[in-house]
């Protein structure tokens, strides 16, 4: 009477499942996947009066701070809040991503240890939500840019997209692993805090790139060092497009005096920086699911 | 017939750390490890139900029975062995399973369909049948927190069998709810049976397992001891029920300091000593041994039966039987014979007294030590046995 049970609509509930599967369920709970943004979304802003307005302030106000501070120093150069701007929106996409994925399995116990889903939708989701803030934020940046007539690199802006599915997945694959160790030791959230806060000083947001590099570079240091942080590599490509240009030069009294900003290199040089980190992040995605399939036997029973 | 759920080889090991005794310094020289218990909820189940099946999965706390559930709706990860399930799996494993407190109900059913894997567009189709099977029309847009515990339960019960399941998993929440509302999932769940939809369910409750079941099994200690028509299932759950129940010590015995004992009762039916039950219609015979200290010249012994709940279903003594009896001297042994016990399941707690019917004093006093058990191995449900037969006359009318 035993005839095995197969066909289309099967459902297998195992101590493993191999990735290709957990791609496969990822795909089939789409629906669920955009639920959950939804969800997400609406729970942070369920009883804030300005609601989504709080996203597009965050930045404006950061943008304000650190330009404000920034000049007082004397370390602002030419058009600081659009370079600033551009870094800042990709950096709190990525910082977001990572800080809601790694709580949202803990965060979600309610769900985990009660409805039958793909666990590593969650920080997915954690994803999709900072996405949609990200997208939200972009819009702040676009009205700066038209408003002052920014006169961005054509050229170069089309990396934004390359670069930003890069930066998603890379940001998916480390959510994923982390929200798995956090399930397990509560501690990975404080960790990741302080974490970010080296990371982000470790990416050419507040400073140019070129900067670094010309120090490594008076040491004799290879300068392709500061490209290792896979975030770098990210923000340039879409800093060269948005900012419109490596180089600024300013009209003194004596001649011109010109700062390098951003490496001087072809399209294409940035975009297979761009391409090794999606590479790299894809490796990381795959080996992440893995990972989290290995933990997630025992979600229900240690949350 | 088509095989829908399979659990093949299925076990389960929980590993219980013990935490909370370690010092710091002890977790730094364990570097992580921590002491631990193994503990497998689940032993090599096997168990394949068919389409249209209603199978109720029985069993005592920790007996495993609802780990068994949470693998096969894929909550719990198997430690080995495998299930697979085909088509559409809805569950019910606790009240409003996956509901978030601070959404409304209305977009807390979106959320919950989702789970499920079912498209918006679909959940769009049944969320009016789903409000309405839940009457929740008017707190539908407000947040489940403000929600009491029954329209919880109403609105998760609503959306699991309003969004047209192959197989539904439910554990207990039947018991929940008003009884008007119990009736309604009842309802539905004959429906679904009628559809040819797949059931598992889990309870303690022999009633409902009788009432709506075409098998059970029973699990003990995280194995499966049962697995078969429902009657046979609930007698061997009882005899497991009887293994606790035995190892508990026994109640109040009032021995009354005075001129008669009740030294022994024996409860003889033809099942003994095989079984400690009987079946539904089968002979008993109550035995009361009892010993005079000094004469008693007008003794009456009475016996009481009653039900779990405490409800006297039956009182009667030697007198009102007309069997009056010799004054006692010594041992005397008086018997109770019922031909066919006309109940159906349950514990059948007894008390027995002997009175001076003269004096109108109580001479002797048990009870809470004496109970026999019926159990009922058709499908009748209730709780007496009428001796019910049906006749067909197909011309009657003409």
């Amino acid at each position: 009477m035993s005839t095995a049970v197969s066909g289309p609509d099967l459902q297998i509930v195992a101590p493993r499942q191999p990735v290709a599967g957990h791609l496969r369920d990822l795909w089939r709970y789409r629906e669920l996947f955009g639920q959950l943004v939804r969800k997400e979304l609406k729970v942070r802003y369920k009883s804030s009066a300005l609601g989504f307005v709080w996203s597009m302030l965050n930045p404006l106000f950061l943008l304000a701070v650190y330009t404000l501070v920034f000049s007082i120093l004397g370390a602002a150069f030419e058009n600081f809040p659009i370079w600033l701007l551009t870094g800042l929106l990709m950096w709190n996409f990525f910082a977001s991503s990572l800080t809601n994925g790694t709580n949202s399995i803990t965060g979600n116990a309610y769900l985990v240890a009660k409805v039958r889903f793909p666990r590593e939708i969650l920080p997915v989701a954690s994803v999709g939500a900072s996405l949609v803030h990200f997208f939200l934020q972009a819009i702040v940046l676009v009205a700066v840019l038209v408003v002052i007539r920014h006169p961005v690199d054509w050229a170069y802006l089309w990396l934004t997209v390359p670069s930003m599915l890069a930066l998603i997945l890379l940001a998916a694959a480390l959510g994923i692993m982390l929200s798995a160790l956090n399930a397990y030791a509560r501690d990975t959230g404080h960790l990741l805090e302080l974490l970010l806060l080296a990371w982000f000083f470790l990416t050419p947001i507040l400073y140019p790139y070129q900067l670094v590099a010309n120090k490594l570079e008076g040491r004799g240091w290879p300068t392709w060092l500061p490209l290792l942080n896979p975030v770098t590599d990210l923000v340039i490509a879409v800093q060269r497009g948005v900012y419109g240009t490596a180089a600024v030069t300013r009209e003194g009294t004596v001649g011109s005096t010109t700062t390098t900003l951003l490496p001087d290199e072809s399209v294409w040089w940035y975009f297979r920086n761009v391409a090794i980190v999606a590479a790299v992040a894809l490796v990381l995605f795959l080996l992440a699911i893995k990972l989290f399939d290995k933990a997630e036997g025992n979600f229900a029973e240690v949350l | 017939m088509t095989t829908v759920i399979q659990v093949t080889g299925l076990s389960k090991l929980f590993r219980l750390h013990h935490v909370r005794m370690l010092s710091a310094k002890e977790r730094i020289l364990r570097a992580g490890r921590t002491p631990h218990e193994d503990f497998w909820a689940l032993r090599d189940i096997d168990l394949d139900v068919q389409e249209g099946e209603t199978v109720g999965i029985l069993g005592h706390n920790g007996s495993g029975k609802s780990t068994l559930l949470k693998c096969v709706a894929g909550i719990l990860k198997p430690t080995t062995g495998e299930v697979r399930i085909k088509g559409r799996v809805a569950s019910l494993l606790e009240l409003g399973a996956g509901f978030h407190p601070d959404l409304t109900g209305r977009e807390n059913v979106y959320i919950n369909a989702s789970f499920l894997g079912i498209p918006r567009k679909e959940i769009e189709r049944h969320f009016d049948d789903i409000v309405a099977f839940a009457e929740l029309e008017q707190f539908i847009d407000q947040q489940v927190k403000y929600y009491s515990s029954g329209m919880f339960v109403r609105l998760g019960f609503a959306v699991a069998i309003n969004v047209d399941p192959d197989v539904l998993l439910v554990d207990e929440v039947l018991a929940v709810g008003d009884e008007v509302f119990q009736k309604k999932c009842l309802d539905r769940v004959d429906a679904f049976q009628r559809e040819g939809r797949t059931i598992l369910f889990v309870t303690h409750s022999a009633d409902l397992v009788r009432r709506i079941c075409n098998r059970a099994v029973v699990l003990h200690h995280g194995q499966m001891v049962a697995n078969g028509s429902p009657g046979e299932s609930i007698r061997i759950f009882r005899e497991h029920l009887h293994g606790v129940l035995d190892d508990t010590p026994s109640l109040v015995a009032r021995d009354l300091p005075g001129d008669v004992k009740i030294t022994a009762v024996h409860l003889e039916h033809p099942g003994r000593p095989d079984r400690p039950y009987l079946f539904a219609g089968e002979p008993l015979t109550i035995a009361v041994e009892l010993d005079a200290v000094t004469d008693v010249d007008d003794p009456v012994v009475a016996i009481e039966v009653h039900d779990t709940q405490g409800n006297k279903i039956y009182a009667a003594d030697t007198d009102v039987l007309g069997q009056p009896l010799p004054p006692l001297r010594g041992r005397t042994r008086v018997a109770f014979h019922i031909p066919s016990v006309p109940l159906l399941d349950g514990a059948y707690p007894l008390v027995i007294h002997v009175k001076d019917r003269h004096q109108g004093r109580l001479l002797a006093f048990r009870e809470q030590q004496d109970a026999f058990e019926v159990v009922n191995p058709s499908r009748v449900d209730g709780s007496v046995l009428l001796p019910v037969t049906v006749t067909v006359d197909e011309r009657a009318g003409a």
